[in-house]
């Protein structure tokens, strides 16, 4: 999650994307940082990580998700970056 | 938790991981916020496990805090930044409060775990906890047989286990099942993962011993040797090819088999922030036995004042309290000189290097415990001679009378049972 260009393509088309258990996201403002708990654990993310993964609440898919963080960021040419990021977080079984 | 629940347990328990945040490699800049708050309820248990991190005199110190006070812990903790939160003791569920407490920590928050022998967790109770919050629940084993689980806790108690661990997953509740690892449990390594596997557990956490409280007045019978950990070390090394995207299985070597320490806590005051049954702070789950420390207490002092200013905090926090061979060692800032309860058994003075590194010149005494542990007959002998001293409260007063008395030695005597 430091690096989001990493990982290759493995692109999942029209699936909405979630959060899988046991995984909570939440913004926690002493780390000025959204968090991923587990048992016993926490990934503290960087920004982007935690723009994008606080948008995979199931009610989004990939293209969606792509067009709304360029909407947001006000910027073109994103696919790439958050494809690696989403295979790269599904590798990790933060995502169903 | 390590481990935060077990000696760590655990650390415990895995402590909280920060892959993404980077080095933490300041010395005085900003104290962190306490991430991961252990809220020890109690020291009662109807175990009496011979490996108990918890302090040999607990029952000097059995006044609890109340259901008020310990919510107050929790807003205190929670405001301060803590994330993860671990309900332990003891057997928490001893207490009829964690339900509401659990309650609480949700409202606020919290990720929350509780840390359990499974005793008392009915179904009534799971179904309880899972309304108001509950996140996980880790489970604890003292081996796959019934036999040697009953022995090393001293109860009768391994069906039950298998029953609540069918429970917890039919509540829907992840689970981490923890095991701690010995001499007489190592072998069946095997064994413990299948028994991890068959019950659905998404975590499994092979803790081996870390020798202070209880384990430390056992270490002469749990040690185990290099032949066995090297062997249990294969094993798990081949579940993980063969099942690791069913269950993540986490395995540390123990520190007395390593050159290198480990970092204490994730550093002394950095991450973790527990909360002894009677209200005492601990910098670190076994501080209790570090002498000259004075541990301040949350029915005196505010969570805020404990964390950021108080010297139990604050004396192994850093780097500037290091002495010689640590000052000068580039390699400070990855283990922050080890474990002060390590320093403190084995070389007498809490402020020294951990002896588990070889560059303190008491590494000798590891490197002894380590080669007498080799000797499988001197092992048995040991055990002829020396009974199993298990974690109950006649023994706890026997210990904390003798501590009291310096001059008399306090005879270790348990239950005399053998495996």
């Amino acid at each position: 999650m430091n690096d989001v260009t990493r990982a290759g393509g493995a692109t999942q088309a029209a699936t909405p994307l979630t959060i899988a258990r046991p995984f909570r996201l939440q913004w926690e403002p002493a780390q000025n940082a959204h968090v991923l708990l587990y048992p016993e654990g926490m990934v503290k993310l960087n920004q982007s990580a935690g723009e994008i993964l606080k948008r995979c609440d199931g009610t989004r898919d990939m293209d969606t998700l792509i067009a709304e963080l360029e909407q947001a960021f006000n910027t073109t040419g994103l696919g790439t970056e958050v494809r690696a990021f989403i295979a790269d977080a599904h590798a990790r079984g933060w995502l169903e | 938790m390590t481990d935060l629940s077990q000696p760590v347990s655990q650390p415990v328990s895995q402590p909280v991981s920060q892959p993404a945040a980077g080095a933490q490699t300041e010395d005085t800049a900003t104290v962190p916020p306490p991430l991961w708050l252990l809220a020890e309820l109690t020291y009662r248990c109807p175990l009496h496990c011979a490996f108990c991190y918890n302090p040999l005199d607990y029952t000097d110190h059995s006044r609890e805090l109340s259901t008020a006070q310990w919510i107050d812990v929790l807003r205190e903790a929670r405001a301060l930044g803590a994330v993860q939160l671990g309900f332990s003791g003891g057997e928490p569920l001893v207490r009829d409060d964690v339900e509401v407490l659990v309650e609480e920590a949700h409202k606020l928050g919290f990720y929350t775990n509780l840390i359990t022998s499974g005793v008392g967790l009915t179904d009534q109770r799971l179904g309880d906890l899972k309304a108001a919050g509950l996140d996980h629940i880790q489970l604890s084993f003292q081996d796959s047989t019934q036999q040697l689980n009953d022995f090393l806790s001293s109860t009768r108690t391994f069906d039950l286990k298998q029953r609540v661990a069918a429970s917890i997953k039919r509540h829907g509740f992840p689970m981490v099942v923890n095991c701690v690892l010995h001499r007489y449990n190592l072998p069946h390594v095997d064994k413990i993962i299948e028994m991890a596997l068959a019950m659905g557990a998404e975590y499994l956490e092979l803790a081996n011993t870390q020798y202070y409280g209880w384990a430390h007045a056992n270490e002469a019978q749990l040690m185990p040797t290099r032949e066995q950990l090297e062997e249990a070390e294969a094993v798990v090394a081949h579940y993980r090819r063969t099942h690791g995207e069913r269950c993540k299985i986490f395995f540390v070597v123990p520190d007395y088999f390593e050159r290198r320490p480990k970092r204490c806590m994730n550093g002394w005051g950095a991450v973790f922030l527990g909360v002894a049954p009677d209200g005492v702070a601990l910098p670190c789950h076994a501080a209790r036995g570090l002498p000259g420390l004075t541990l301040p207490n949350v029915k005196e002092t505010s969570l805020r004042e404990i964390w950021y200013e108080s010297d139990a905090f604050n004396r192994f926090r850093g780097l500037h309290w290091l002495k010689e061979p640590c000052r000068s060692c580039e390699e400070k800032e990855r283990d922050l000189g080890g474990c002060r309860c390590q320093a403190y058994l084995l070389t007498g003075d809490a402020a020294n290097a951990d002896p588990v590194c070889d560059k303190s010149p008491f590494h000798e005494t590891v490197v002894k415990v380590v080669q007498r542990a080799a000797s499988a007959s001197a092992a048995a002998s040991v055990a002829r001679e020396q009974p199993i001293l298990f974690r109950n409260d006649a023994n706890s007063r026997k210990l904390a009378a003798g501590a009291r008395e310096p001059d008399v030695t306090v005879i270790t005597g348990g239950s005399g049972a053998k495996p």
